[in-house]
C-alpha cells in the first residue's frame, strides 16, 4: 500500500495540519506514526470492494430545522475567550498586503 | 453507599444536599492530593446550589430526580462559566459561555456539579496519562494508571470522592477505566445521550456515560441524560425508557454471548478464569452462555485509529488561536501563528492523531486508509448484527490486564493502542457496552466484566449486569 515514511512526508503533514513542530518531535513521529501505518496494512488482508463504507452508524439523514430566528450567543460571551478582541471582532495579524 | 441509597436519604430527609455535598468536598480533600482525579473543584457554587435545593425540599417544592446529589464532570463538557480544558494547554483558561445538553439536564434534576476531572488530553489515551495537567492514579495501588481516557472520573468515583460521574467513551474511554478501578461504567448506544458542548473528539464514535459504584446508580443516571437534542444531529429522538425502575427486573431466557476471537493469546491469565467464572454466574441464574463469532475482530484497532484520527484531525482544525484557546506570543504571520500556536498548546498524542489523521485523508491516502477503513466499519458492525440474532448481550474481558503500571506504556503509542482491543468494537459498531466488576487479581487490581448489547437494548444491558451484580459481591469491594 504505502512505501516507509520520510521526515519530508511528516513535514508536509504538519504543515497541512498547521502544527509547528521540533526537530526532535519530527524524528521521533516519523518512527511512531510509521509503526502506526505499517500496522494498519493489516485492512488489506480483507476484500472490500463490494462493501459499502460507513461513516455513520446512526440511521439518520440530514436533519433540518425551520428557517427561523432564534437567539444565538451575546457579542460579548462571544467574544469572551478570544487570544485578541476590539470588543467588537476577533484580531487577527493582518492577512493582505498594503497596495 | 451507593448513588441510589443517598438519594433515598437525601428525599426522606435523613440527610441534606450539604451535608452529602461537604462529605463530598472533604473526601476530595482528603484523598486527591494523592490521586489526583479532579482538574478543578468548585466548592463555593456547588454549596451555594446544594442550599438551594435544600430549601426547595424544606418548602415542599419538588424536587428533581437527581435530589441534591454532587456529580463529577470529566472536563471535555462545557459549564457555563467554569473553566474547560480538555487537559490541554490549548484550552488551559478556556470558560465555556453556554451547557452542554447533559449539563443543562443534570442541572435540570438537581444535580450538584461539584467538580470537573482530569483525562488524556482531548480524550486522546487509555491511561490518563496523556494530561498536560497531571497524572492520575489508582485508588487500589498508586503505581498503576487509572486507563482512560475517562480515568479521573472513574477514579474519584472508585475511591468514593463522589458518589457517581460523567466521561465520554470513543474507543473504551467509559469502560475501560470503570474496568481498571472497579467500578460500573457504560457507553450508551450513539445517539442516545446529547453530544452538544461535549469537546469533539471523533464525532461518529463519541458517546457520554455514568460511572457510578452499583448497576442502579448508572441506570438512573442514564436515565437523566438520556434523550433528544436537536442541536446535536446525530441525537436519536425516541422515547427514554425508565432504566432505574426496570433494572431491579431479572431476565429469563437470558443469553449470553462469548466471541471465541475474544479468548486468545495475550490475555492475562487471571482475567481470563474471572470472565470464565462469571459465565458460570450467569449459568447459575439459568442463563445460556452461547459461543459465538466476531470474524472481523482483529481489524477493529487499525480501524479505529484511522477513523478517530481522521475526525479529530478535522475536529481540531478549529484550535486556530483567533476565536478561543492559546495563541502563541511570536509568529510571522497568520499561517504561522496557527502553526505555532498549535504545536505550543497540543501535547505528542493529540499531535500524533491529528498527522495520522490528516495523513489518512490527504490526496492519494484517502483511498487507502479513510475509505477502507469505512468499509471495514460496516464489516464489523454486521459481526455485531448477526451475534446478537444469537444472543441478547456479549460478554467479554475489559482488557487484555489489569490496571497496566505508570509509565509502562506511554512511550509506546501503538501498545497502548492495542490495549484497547476489547472495547473499540463498540464504539466503531454504535452499540451500548458496559463494565461492572468481577473479580480481582492476586495483586488486588480490579478485573471488570464487558457487557455489549444491540443498539438501544441499554434496558436488556442494565438488567443483564444487575443480575450477576446481584449474585456477587465484587462491586462492595473497595480500594
Amino acid at each position: 500500500m504505502a512505501e516507509p515514511l520520510t521526515k519530508e512526508t511528516v513535514k508536509k503533514v504538519a504543515h497541512l495540519a498547521r502544527l509547528k513542530l521540533t526537530d526532535a518531535e519530527l524524528d521521533l513521529f516519523t518512527t511512531q506514526l510509521g509503526q502506526v501505518l505499517g500496522y494498519v496494512e493489516l485492512l488489506n488482508e480483507l476484500d472490500t470492494s463490494a462493501v459499502e463504507p460507513m461513516a455513520h452508524v446512526a440511521d439518520i439523514a440530514n436533519v433540518f430545522r425551520d428557517d427561523e430566528v432564534r437567539p444565538s450567543l451575546p457579542r460579548v460571551a462571544a467574544l469572551s475567550n478570544a487570544p485578541k478582541s476590539d470588543g467588537k471582532y476577533f484580531v487577527v495579524p493582518q492577512i493582505l498586503e498594503e497596495g | 453507599m451507593s448513588a441510589t441509597e443517598l438519594v433515598a436519604r437525601l428525599n426522606r430527609g435523613e440527610v441534606t444536599s450539604v451535608e452529602v455535598t461537604l462529605q463530598s468536598l472533604q473526601a476530595i480533600a482528603g484523598q486527591d492530593a494523592n490521586i489526583r482525579a479532579f482538574l478543578s473543584t468548585n466548592a463555593d457554587a456547588a454549596i451555594a446550589q446544594a442550599k438551594s435545593i435544600d430549601e426547595k425540599r424544606k418548602a415542599g417544592q419538588p424536587v428533581g430526580k437527581l435530589a441534591g446529589l454532587p456529580i463529577a464532570l470529566k472536563d471535555n463538557m462545557c459549564v457555563t462559566g467554569v473553566k474547560t480544558t480538555c487537559a490541554s494547554r490549548i484550552l488551559e483558561n478556556f470558560v465555556p459561555p453556554y451547557d452542554a445538553g447533559v449539563v443543562e439536564k443534570l442541572k435540570a434534576a438537581d444535580a450538584v456539579l461539584i467538580g470537573k476531572t482530569n483525562l488524556d488530553e482531548f480524550a486522546m489515551g487509555s491511561s490518563t496519562e496523556n494530561s498536560a495537567f497531571q497524572v492520575t492514579r489508582n485508588p487500589w495501588n498508586v503505581e498503576h494508571t487509572v486507563g482512560g481516557s475517562s480515568g479521573g472520573s472513574a477514579a474519584a468515583v472508585a475511591a468514593r470522592m463522589v458518589p457517581w460521574s460523567l466521561g465520554s467513551d470513543t474507543g473504551g474511554s467509559i469502560r475501560q477505566p470503570a474496568g481498571f478501578c472497579g467500578v460500573v461504567g457504560m457507553k450508551p448506544t450513539y445517539g442516545r445521550v446529547s453530544r452538544y458542548g461535549l469537546v469533539a473528539y471523533a464525532s461518529s464514535l463519541d458517546q457520554i456515560g455514568p460511572f457510578a459504584t452499583d448497576v442502579a446508580s448508572a441506570a438512573l443516571l442514564l436515565e437523566i441524560i438520556s434523550g433528544h437534542d436537536g442541536r446535536d444531529s446525530t441525537s436519536v429522538d425516541r422515547p427514554v425508557p425508565e432504566y432505574s425502575q426496570s433494572v431491579e427486573q431479572p431476565l429469563n431466557g437470558l443469553r449470553v454471548g462469548i466471541a471465541r476471537e475474544h479468548f486468545v493469546e495475550g490475555l492475562d491469565r487471571e482475567v481470563e478464569a474471572a470472565i470464565k467464572q462469571s459465565l458460570d454466574v450467569y449459568r447459575s441464574l439459568g442463563a445460556e452462555v452461547v459461543e459465538l463469532s466476531l470474524p472481523h475482530s482483529k481489524y477493529a484497532i487499525a480501524t479505529y485509529y484511522l477513523i478517530a484520527a481522521s475526525e479529530a484531525s478535522s475536529n481540531l482544525a478549529r484550535f486556530d488561536g483567533v476565536h478561543y484557546g492559546h495563541r502563541a506570543a511570536k509568529f510571522d504571520n497568520l499561517i504561522d501563528m496557527y502553526s505555532a500556536s498549535r504545536g505550543e498548546g497540543f501535547g505528542a498524542e493529540v499531535k500524533r492523531r491529528i498527522m495520522l489523521g490528516t495523513y489518512a485523508l490527504s490526496a492519494g491516502y484517502y483511498d487507502a486508509y479513510y475509505l477502507k477503513a469505512l468499509k471495514v466499519r460496516r464489516l464489523i458492525r454486521r459481526d455485531f448484527d448477526a451475534a446478537f440474532e444469537r444472543c441478547d448481550v456479549l460478554a467479554s474481558p475489559i482488557a487484555s490486564t489489569p490496571a497496566f503500571r505508570l509509565g509502562e506504556l506511554v512511550n509506546d503509542p501503538l501498545a497502548m493502542y492495542l490495549s484497547d482491543i476489547y472495547t473499540i468494537s463498540a464504539n466503531l459498531a454504535g452499540i451500548p457496552g458496559l463494565s461492572l466488576p468481577c473479580g480481582l487479581s492476586s495483586t488486588g487490581l480490579p478485573i471488570g466484566l464487558q457487557l455489549l448489547a444491540a443498539p438501544f437494548e441499554e434496558e436488556k444491558l442494565l438488567r443483564a449486569a444487575r443480575m450477576f451484580e446481584r449474585a456477587t459481591d465484587w462491586h462492595t469491594k473497595r480500594p
